[in-house]
């Protein structure tokens, strides 16, 4: 239904008419995104549109009920185990709420990955995840703390050194800013950018927050009622006339996407 | 509709039971298989085992010496009736070790242990740090659930033994102070007629319970859903299914057993 966007190569990930429900409620009514290698794509929707079950999907935290999703043209819908877990060493994922090891000082959390995930010596892990940590702007000292005893910003700096630790090929950012104030945000947006142009990964990110979604993607698709509606370039979205994308970029109430209030 | 019509009614009720009896067996089954297969997380197990062995000995020998001291009295009124007085000792010493060291011992690390798993993994899952293991290609199975099912294992047996030894002490301190026994003849009694399979059925209940106390905390911890409310609905499940499966896995053991 959706054109995929120009690549100049084949793309690193690609959904093809992922479908996902619960119930009786359809969350992905037949996604399809290309994303090429070295890309950042933001999605932007509204929420309860799907954006994170999208992820979830590419993950194999969800196992999606239909479609295709090819990862460097390899189909991962339904591998599992030891195939499933060398995917994931691919990818670093950034989560909405944080989601640190609250058991775990900050700088265990961060090099989860390399001692639990990939076996590596605990003195080696902790010199790369302060490493990490200053890359973020968090200096030694944080790295014995807690994650309760961060700020939000913090933690997700923490959460964000965290998915880069193992230098993953693929991250995903689920609603990088939420909750955080402006300048907090573009922190994390400047850090997001910087650090992955250094690191040449390919990202998707998903979030609400226009001015983040500006900042950090090569390309933005839209997703509504579980199917990208739209994508383009952050240019070709402020030209666009489609009415979806106008609206929720100007963040208006009166258009075609009407919020869904249940009344009882 | 489903309260109305009785049929519709069984029909949910059914169907609920065999989707959740799967579910169980299912993550029985995995949280096993990844106990025995490599990597094991021995920094994990060590930790589970000093939460679940040594944090639980003071309410275990709390609840076994009050155990062995009532038992006591309450044998000595029975065996009274009929100047069986002597008896006391033996039964004490039995009743400890076959049944009420690894039970009550068992029902108390369930409330302490089950419902402190459950509301961690619980809370594990809806802050999505579950996730999170998997995106950091760690198998949430082996990290959280098997450490948790060997160290529960392993503990609850030594917890027991320990509860054993204390039992009969609160006995042999009741008979001994209170009951006016000769202390030599107690201990005597104690030992005279104990067999090592009792002591031996006594802590292989006791191994099955920390295995039921680790899977239920496990499990209702994995399952919860939706923000504080699932994991206090989860923690309960978890303490009232341990106490329940750890009641009924009694009798079939205890059967086990008393066929030999």
């Amino acid at each position: 239904m959706t054109p995929s966007p120009d690549t100049t190569d084949s793309p690193k990930i690609s959904l093809r008419g992922v479908t996902k429900r619960f119930g009786a409620k359809t969350v992905l009514s037949g996604v399809d995104l290309d994303v090429g290698k070295g890309q950042s794509v933001v999605v932007i929707g509204g929420s309860g549109t799907g954006k994170s079950v999208m992820l979830k999907c590419v993950l194999g935290l969800m196992r999606p009920d239909g479609g295709s999703i090819l990862v460097d043209g390899k189909e991962t819908v339904g591998i599992k185990g030891s195939e499933r877990e060398a995917m994931m060493r691919r990818f670093g994922m950034l989560f909405q709420g944080a989601a640190l090891f609250d058991s775990l000082n900050v700088w265990q959390n961060v090099s989860f990955g390399l001692t639990a995930g990939r076996n590596m010596k605990r003195a080696e892990a902790r010199d790369i995840a302060l490493a990490k940590l200053a890359r973020v702007g968090l200096s030694a000292d944080v790295g014995a703390l807690f994650p309760s005893e961060l700020s939000g910003g913090m933690q997700k700096r923490v959460a964000l050194a965290r998915a880069i630790a193992t230098d993953p090929e693929i991250i995903f950012f689920d609603e990088p800013t939420t909750g955080l104030d402006p300048i907090m945000s573009d922190v994390i947006n400047n850090l997001i950018v910087d650090t992955v142009k250094d690191m040449g990964a390919t990202t998707v990110s998903i979030t609400h927050d226009m001015a983040s979604a500006r900042k950090i993607a090569d390309r933005i698709a839209m997703i509504y009622k579980g199917q990208i509606i739209w994508h383009g370039t952050v240019e070709e979205m402020d030209a666009t006339d489609n009415p979806y994308v106008q609206q929720f970029v100007h963040g208006r109430a009166e258009g075609p996407i009407s919020m869904e209030i249940r009344h009882a | 509709m489903t309260l109305i019509n009785p049929l519709a009614l069984i029909g949910h009720v059914v169907l609920a039971f065999a989707t959740h009896t799967g579910n169980f067996t299912i993550f029985t089954g995995k949280a096993i298989s990844h106990c025995v297969r490599a990597p094991i997380y021995l920094r994990s197990i060590g930790r589970q085992m000093l939460i679940i062995g040594y944090f639980s000995l003071p309410v275990v020998g709390l609840t076994a010496l009050f155990t062995g001291m009532v038992l006591a009295l309450q044998i000595y009124i029975g065996s009274s009736r009929f100047n069986a007085e002597s008896a006391v000792a033996t039964i004490v010493v039995i009743g400890i070790t076959r049944e009420l060291g690894p039970v009550l011992g068992g029902l108390m690390v369930a409330g302490r242990v089950a419902a402190a798993m459950a509301a961690e993994i619980g809370t594990m899952r809806v802050t999505e740090q579950i996730d999170a293991l998997t995106t950091l290609s760690t198998n949430p199975f082996k990290y959280l659930v098997a450490p948790r099912v060997i160290a529960a294992t392993l503990m609850l047996p030594c917890l027991v033994l320990v509860a054993m030894i204390i039992g009969v002490l609160g006995g042999y301190i009741v008979g001994t102070q209170k009951l006016g026994f000769n202390y030599a003849t107690y201990l005597k009694n104690t030992f005279d007629y104990l067999e090592v399979m009792d002591v031996i059925s006594g802590l292989v209940k006791a191994a099955v319970f920390g295995f039921i106390i680790a899977i239920m905390g496990c499990y209702n911890g994995y399952r919860s859903r939706g923000g504080a409310q699932g994991v206090g609905a989860a923690t309960t499940n978890a303490v009232v299914s341990a106490s329940i499966m750890i009641l009924i896995s009694n009798y079939l053991i205890t059967e086990l057993f008393f066929a030999k």
